[in-house]
């Protein structure tokens, strides 16, 4: 098999996907591999990170929070993507699978930003002098949560499961631009105490920001962190598509 | 279209409540301010640029559950959607009249009060233009937050949720211009992004809205 044939053939397994019952089987038959993989490398990189890389010179221990904080960011952003992608498929594509994919993303999101969030003020404390300032990467995740809360409101709020659906899909499509338009006007309105982005796999020509020594494991920890999202999500659009079984059960049994 | 929009005017401005209550809620949180904060006049004239923003904002807000909601309970808006007009146009006359009745009093009324909050005459005349560009947008970002919440019972407090993160662009650069203004340097930028703000709103809400609508009518 050729490479072509077979992406073609990877691209026709995602929308076969699309089909609930696909889905729960493939899976069904992928999580426990998943779980374990997550548990592998999550717990590798942290345990490397933790223990066995050497304190920085200035910072002491205290920098091995970035092994929870970077990977936790970056999960939190791809959340909000993941959120996006799956409303807009739902919109296009009317398939139920996607729009529960991106309801259950929303809540793991939620509490990445939340764990970046948190691990970034445990860290500033130290580093900074402060829990909190109100630098734009800061001040851009806090308004992040905020849009995940409403969106997770709005799901709650609205009794119908189609039209909750549909709404919380066009908010995720308006809430996104005006997301986007927040961080570039924070930005604008501050400028900021965080370090720019050091962790890059595209720019290779920079000169190393970072040294192997604490990639690796980071890296490893970033890949677990994916890993982790990924089985949260897995989990939590099989459990949402469990509940519409399980709902169209008991109106089935009412009728009788 | 016009018809419609006139009708919610009326509405607006004769059946109490609604039209002046946004200026007096904005009066009291003006009032507030200060005896919360300090009546340092130094002070003040530092925070007034946000505080009328924030003040505005959620004046603003207050009335944005009677844009829809009303009409929605009592089968208008049915009719509205039978009727030739598409709903994108219903969206639209109805948070250019609620722009009409509570967006520009505010920004007339918002340099009156920055009087009391020690804003410089000058500062008081972007706030009013940056007010003027800012609330359109404010209406419509409002408007849209309420088709969305249309079903929910009680949705007042979730609409508030949902609207307000998306105000944050526009109480940035809108109050960034003012105090801008108010330490004498340029604010063309700011007022430009505000303007770019409300102007993209016209041109992407009514979409959404009129789907958000016709998803609630269904």
């Amino acid at each position: 098999m050729n490479s072509t044939s077979k992406s073609k053939h990877l691209w026709n397994l995602f929308w076969k996907l699309a089909n609930p019952k696909v889905f729960m089987g493939w899976s069904g038959r992928w999580l426990p591999w998943l779980s374990w993989l997550t548990v592998l490398l999550l717990g590798s990189g942290l345990i490397w990170g933790f223990f066995f890389t050497p304190d920085d010179i200035r910072q002491g221990s205290t920098v091995k929070i970035i092994y929870l904080h970077v990977p936790a960011a970056l999960m939190a952003i791809n959340g909000y993507l993941l959120m996006f992608i799956g409303s807009l498929m739902w919109l296009i594509r009317r398939q139920h699978v996607s729009v529960l994919a991106a309801k259950a993303a929303a809540p793991v999101g939620m509490t990445m930003t939340l764990i970046a969030l948190a691990t970034g003020a445990i860290w500033g404390q130290p580093m900074w002098g402060t829990y909190w300032v109100w630098d734009p990467r800061l001040t851009s995740f806090l308004i992040m949560f905020l849009f995940y809360a409403g969106y997770i409101a709005l799901w709650a709020a609205i009794d119908d499961d189609d039209t909750a659906a549909d709404l919380t899909s066009v908010l995720a499509l308006v809430g996104s631009v005006f997301a986007l338009l927040s961080r570039y006007a924070v930005l604008f309105w501050n400028q900021g105490l965080h370090q720019g982005t050091t962790v890059s796999l595209t720019d290779g020509t920079k000169q190393e920001n970072i040294s192997n020594v604490f990639f690796l494991p980071l890296l490893l920890a970033m890949v677990g962190f994916g890993l982790l999202f990924l089985t949260l999500l897995l989990i939590g659009t099989r459990t949402e598509l469990r509940m519409r079984r399980l709902k169209v059960l008991e109106v089935r049994e009412r009728m009788q | 279209m016009i018809q419609l929009f006139a009708r919610d005017i009326r509405l607006a401005v004769r059946s109490g409540g609604g039209f002046g209550l946004a200026l007096i809620f904005f009066l009291i949180v003006v009032v507030l301010i200060p005896l919360g904060l300090s009546s340092d006049q130094s002070a003040l004239a530092l925070v007034a640029p946000g505080v009328l923003w924030l003040g505005a904002l959620l004046a603003c807000l207050l009335s944005l559950d009677r844009i829809f909601g009303l009409d929605y309970e009592d089968g208008s808006l049915d009719l509205l959607a039978t009727s030739p007009l598409p709903l994108e146009a219903v969206y639209i006359a109805k948070a250019a009249a609620h722009w009409l009745t509570t967006g520009l009093p505010l920004a007339l009324a918002a340099p009156v009060l920055g009087v009391l909050l020690n804003l410089s005459f000058d500062a008081g005349k972007v706030m009013c233009f940056s007010l003027l560009l800012g609330t359109p947008a404010l209406s419509l970002i409002g408007a849209f937050g309420a088709t969305l919440t249309l079903g929910v019972k009680r949705g007042g407090l979730l609409l508030s949720l949902l609207v307000l993160p998306l105000y944050v662009p526009t109480l940035i650069f809108g109050a960034r211009a003012v105090h801008s203004a108010s330490l004498g340097q340029p604010f063309d930028v700011p007022l430009i992004m505000v303007l770019a703000i409300s102007l993209g709103a016209v041109a992407i809400l009514p979409f959404a809205s009129g789907a958000a609508l016709r998803i609630n009518l269904r």
